[in-house]
């Protein structure tokens, strides 16, 4: 059996995070890493391939990003992982959500090809720098695959696969048969650290570079000048202009604070 | 004018205030259409409800061979149903569940599709929308060049102003293809409903988080003296003191309440992606250096389990 998780290598979210002159997001000049959010996608995948024991299961890395983007899919080799997949191509740059679900989807089929099959791709919920929480789905549908997401418990038998998610009113018990994309949320349990041996291991597990001709892709397809959205223009939010703060004394606290609400006439 | 589709947020028929607030949107746009996923027998009362806001036509379809099956279903309705009506848009309020949708239509569509709006305006050569990006650090203009733009929208995003529409009832059926249907939930366990207001409209939210200590009745009750919605951190979360519903921050709900009051918070910044906009933000902290109050119009440095049942008290009074 084979697990393709897909990870994004993302600017660090408590670094300044901000936009390069073409208004796409700055992934060299601000520190990156792999997207925590994806850190619980590669736990599942190894929870999953772990409770299966004695079956043959690889998982894969994959990750779509610049040069620096193989250091998230190293990390998820230290944490565990068999291969890594690191599609690098300039002509990627500035992708959009269906750009750069073509890409991933076009290197799951690659991968499909060379290990003979993909039963399983997993997810993250969100990257922490786009939060759009839309590639599974878009990844789902070019697959032709089912899409089985924000799971925060994923249990398996055989091809049957059935995970708890908490939707807007209720909390489900979804069901599907393999192949399939899955989606798994930061509730699904917490993700390992890379042990000293998983970080030595790691450098001898195989990573393969792939550029867009490698999986088929015309240049003409990705990137920011062909982008099916973009943007006009990004502006820092002004600071908020510092507020009142006082200190409780007695019960001052309660009476000050009642005091503002009542000024700003929310009771 | 060209309609723009407008997925209607319901529960059961019941229409939700994101439809409003989208409607009135639309109409900035074009001619409002409302989309209603639902049981036929609910399509006049809904009919009812979103013509006041201007829905010109409200198509119908029957959600009975397609709930159960998450979203997949729905994103192909949508493309026939878009491509019957060739709208010039098409908006969804921004729910996990909306937003998947809107991807894969995009891709049935060959459209852009452009997530969580907070404001959509039109533009030269289309709708321009507005996005709250990086924790709400920075505010960005976008439009979708490419097919027919595909919007979800967060709530909260507009008043919703009544205009009334003719609100003309069709039946659209769908084909729904076996590969569609490839997920189903086999189990459904509704959750309790508090009688609070729902946290991601609610005018007002008070929050918990691990400064509670696990005893959220302090913020229960300053939450309901105010009429307000009850949220929490993610630390509150994991310690098991609230249900994941009521998680505030970029993996749980986005708010942007009037007033937003954070308590026993530090305000770490995926606590703020999901509050920062709020139009006034106010914290109970004991601890002065708490990041939290460089966000706030108003903070008190104090113990939670003193100020706010205090601050319960005098509200209650004041009310008389
Ligand atoms: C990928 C990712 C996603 C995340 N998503 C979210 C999210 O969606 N939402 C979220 O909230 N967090 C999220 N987090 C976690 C976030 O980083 C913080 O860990 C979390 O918000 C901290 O919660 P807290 O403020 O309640 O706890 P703490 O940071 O521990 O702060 C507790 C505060 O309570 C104060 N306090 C203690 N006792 C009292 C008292 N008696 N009275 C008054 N004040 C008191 C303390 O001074 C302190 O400031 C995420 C983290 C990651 C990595
Ligand atoms: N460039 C990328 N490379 C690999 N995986 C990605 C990439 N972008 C998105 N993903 C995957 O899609 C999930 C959701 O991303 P998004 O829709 O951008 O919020 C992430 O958690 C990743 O698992």
């Amino acid at each position: 059996m084979n697990i393709v998780v897909c990870v994004k290598y993302v600017p660090d979210s408590t670094a300044d995070r901000r936009f390069e002159d073409d208004l796409t997001v700055d992934r060299v000049g601000v520190d990156g890493l792999l997207s925590e959010l994806d850190e619980y996608a590669v736990e599942q995948a190894l929870q999953f391939r772990e409770k299966r024991d004695g079956e043959d299961i690889t998982v894969t890395v994959l990750t779509v990003g610049p040069e620096k983007a193989v250091d998230a899919a190293r990390k998820a080799l230290q944490m565990g992982a068999d291969k890594a997949v690191h599609v690098v191509d300039e002509a990627i740059a500035g992708s959009d959500y269906v750009a750069t679900s073509l890409v991933l989807a076009k290197a799951v089929e690659k991968i499909r090809e060379t290990e003979g099959s993909v039963d399983l791709v997993v997810c993250g919920m969100a990257s922490t720098d786009g939060v759009g929480s839309v590639v599974p789905a878009m990844l789902s549908e070019r697959l032709g695959l089912p899409q089985v997401t924000l799971a925060s418990v994923v249990e398996s038998q055989g091809d049957q696969v059935r995970i708890k998610r908490d939707n807007e009113g209720s909390t489900e018990v979804v069901g599907a048969t393999l192949p399939i994309v899955l989606s798994v949320t930061d509730q699904s349990g917490e993700a390992r650290y890379p042990s000293f041996k998983g970080i030595m291991a790691a450098k001898k597990k195989p990573l393969e570079t792939y550029s867009l001709a490698d999986l088929g892709v015309d240049a003409g397809q990705v990137g920011l000048s062909v982008a099916w959205t973009q943007v006009e223009d990004a502006a820092a939010r002004p600071p908020r202009t510092a507020g009142e703060i006082v200190t409780d004394e007695d019960g001052s606290g309660a009476d000050a604070l009642v005091g503002f609400l009542a000024s700003k006439k929310f009771i | 004018m060209s309609e723009v589709l407008v997925v209607v947020d319901h529960a059961d028929g019941e229409v939700k205030k994101p439809t409003y607030e989208l409607l009135t949107i639309a109409r900035r746009l074009g001619e409002p259409a409302a989309v209603f996923f639902g049981s036929p027998d609910k399509a006049d009362a809904v009919a009812e409800k979103v013509k006041r806001y201007g829905a010109a036509k409200v198509y119908v379809v029957d959600d009975a061979q397609i709930k159960g099956f998450l979203v997949a279903p729905k994103a192909e309705a949508l493309q026939q149903l878009a491509e019957q009506a060739q709208p010039s848009a098409v908006l969804l309020p921004s729910s996990y569940e909306n937003k998947e949708v809107a991807g894969r239509l995009a891709i049935k569509l060959g459209s852009g599709v452009i997530t969580d709006a907070v404001d959509v305006e039109p533009g030269e050569g289309g709708p321009v929308t507005t996005q709250s990006v990086f924790a709400g650090n920075y505010t960005v203009r976008a439009k979708v060049t490419q097919g027919t733009p595909i919007i979800t929208v967060k709530p909260n995003s507009a008043a919703p102003e009544e205009a009334e529409g003719a609100g003309t009832v069709e039946a659209f059926s769908a084909t729904i293809s076996d590969a569609a249907r490839g997920a189903q939930v086999v189990a459904s366990q509704p959750r309790q409903s508090t009688g609070r207001p729902e946290l991601t409209e609610a005018a007002i939210v008070v929050s918990g988080g691990r400064g509670t200590g696990g005893d959220f009745a302090p913020v229960e009750g300053f939450a309901d003296s105010l009429g307000a919605a009850v949220g929490a951190s993610r630390a509150a979360v994991d310690s098991g003191w609230m249900p994941h519903a009521y998680q505030v921050g970029q993996t749980g709900k986005t708010v942007s309440p009037q007033l937003y009051v954070a308590n026993g918070i530090s305000g770490a910044i995926q606590h703020r992606a999901g509050m920062q906009t709020s139009k006034t933000i106010v914290a109970v902290n004991k601890d002065p250096e708490a990041p939290i109050f460089e966000l706030v119009d108003f903070g008190v440095v104090g113990d939670l389990h003193a100020v706010l049942p205090a601050a319960t008290e005098k509200v209650n009074e004041r009310k008389g």
